[in-house]
């Protein structure tokens, strides 16, 4: 590719069949409290 | 579904249902922007710009990531198979406070109620109920919250103790987390925070004369001098753990990355400015027409974090600019959302349960207490159906697995429907992903 550049390496697709553990962290429970930002927080099930 | 945009010299394109993002040349934004690519009155203009042997390579480019699954992406129905158990719970340490911020969504301190402090034993039921409801989930948090909870800094540390005694024959983890005005800390405090806390949150609003206007003392003085040093200290101390100084911006300084810039300078690293949430009659709510001017000024800070990055003495992280390309959350959880009223409660000092701390005081949102555990399943379900493609907005919308659907309480707020979000924190949420998508391509290979 010479005009294009992918930044992530998967997809939020991929691999869903062992997604979904819940474990993460609630997102107000950050530094929010006011907004909620869920794209930010990082995945607990690796 | 895609989002074409331009920050500062980049071009950047989203995927929204793949989740991948794409950093492009002009060629390519000129092609994608309104769909060029597909018209043929727009794609004459872009071979007449660029040359014909160069646009076609890059539209095979394109229609490289088309066949393959990565621009253009179909939307997956995913069954959310989360099941959603209490795992969070904002403990309401002090329905009391010693400052009074103008801006306070908590009524200077009370929640709209008596003044008060939460007993040790409603702590303790609170945390037994939060055990023996989070099913399998091994992470639980707690934040400390108030008013202000180091008003009540012995039944903390009691609770603390109780969390820690609970831990290992129920196979939990407890994560503290403390939001503190700072006028109390002193060097017990800090140290006893330094070591117990997992995460600390500083709340400053950064100029002192920004601070001074919003966040007041009893006697009407300005906040700044009593606690910037005791925020200094604690992070002095802090070694490598999570701690942010927190803002509120309002329309009265909607140059806040001045704020970021002045908590820099004060030794803070990890920042955080938030839009305030209020009613929109309050004359510092935050409305549509200071949209630009907001989106112009994260533009602004995403540069001079860009800029700042490679200086140790000036590098900074912004809450609202962290963003996880590959290590962020599932599909599950960008679905669902923030979790309020289904797996995050919020406890008040009578032990009163709602669904988040922005609703406390609004008593028709009592959704149980520690005795009883939730018993009103009716409000319960209004915050369990609320996922973002339950919302018609959210669901056409490029930044939905970013946000997550936004704020219920902005949304009550604003438009008295949780699954109408508050537009004008939409407009915000989405110049900031595209700040942070600006901010990974000029340093990706740094961050």
């Amino acid at each position: 590719m010479i005009h294009i550049k992918t930044l992530n390496k998967t997809k939020l697709t991929e691999n869903i069949s062992v997604k979904g553990c819940g474990e993460c962290q609630t997102s107000c429970q950050s530094a929010c409290k006011t907004s909620c930002t869920v794209g930010n927080q990082k995945c607990e099930n690796k | 579904m895609i989002h074409v945009f331009k920050v500062d010299d980049v071009y950047g394109v989203v995927d929204t249902n793949s989740g991948l993002v794409h950093i492009v040349d002009e060629i390519i934004y000129d092609l994608l922007v309104d769909e060029g690519f597909k018209s043929i009155d727009k794609i004459q203009d872009i071979y007449n710009k660029y040359g014909q042997v160069t646009v076609d390579e890059a539209i095979s480019e394109i229609k490289y990531l088309i066949e393959n699954k990565q621009l253009y992406t179909e939307e997956i129905v995913i069954k959310n198979k989360i099941k959603p158990v209490v795992k969070a719970m904002c403990l309401n340490m002090a329905h009391d406070c010693n400052l009074k911020c103008e801006y306070c969504f908590a009524s200077q301190g009370n929640f709209k109620g008596q003044r008060s402090l939460m007993s040790y034993e409603v702590g303790q039921k609170a945390f037994d109920y939060l055990v023996k409801n989070s099913g399998s989930r091994v992470n639980l948090e707690v934040d400390f919250f108030g008013g202000e909870p180091l008003m009540n800094f012995d039944v903390i540390k009691k609770l603390v103790d109780y969390a820690r005694s609970l831990e290992k024959d129920n196979n939990k983890r407890f994560r503290f987390t403390i939001t503190t005005n700072g006028v109390l800390l002193d060097d017990e405090i800090i140290k006893y925070i330094n070591e117990n806390m997992d995460n600390v949150v500083l709340s400053i609003d950064g100029r002192k004369s920004v601070n001074d206007k919003m966040r007041k003392t009893l006697n009407d003085k300005g906040s700044y001098d009593v606690i910037v040093n005791n925020f200094k200290k604690l992070v002095a101390n802090r070694k490598e753990k999570d701690y942010f100084a927190r803002g509120t911006y309002t329309a009265y300084n909607l140059d806040f990355s001045e704020d970021v810039k002045h908590m820099r300078e004060l030794g803070f690293e990890h920042i955080s400015v938030e839009p305030v949430v209020t009613k929109p009659e309050e004359k510092y709510a935050l409305t549509e027409e200071h949209v630009n001017t907001l989106k112009e000024e994260y533009e602004k800070l995403a540069k001079m974090y860009v800029n700042d990055y490679k200086d140790k003495d000036k590098k900074f992280s912004f809450f609202h600019f962290n963003i996880e390309l590959d290590g962020g959350p599932c599909i599950y959880k960008r679905s669902v959302g923030c979790g309020a009223g289904t797996e995050y409660i919020a406890v008040t000092p009578e032990g009163d349960f709602y669904p988040c701390h922005q609703f406390v005081g609004e008593t028709e949102f009592i959704i149980g207490n520690v005795n009883d555990g939730i018993t009103n399943e009716l409000i319960v379900d209004k915050f369990r159906n609320v996922s973002v493609n339950d919302k018609p907005t959210c669901k056409e919308c490029w930044a939905k697995y970013y946000c997550s659907g936004g704020c219920h309480a902005n949304a009550y707020n604003f438009n008295n429907d949780f699954k109408v979000p508050y537009n004008v924190g939409c407009e915000l949420e989405k110049k900031r992903i595209e700040c942070s998508i600006m901010i990974k391509a000029k340093l990706q290979d740094e961050v």
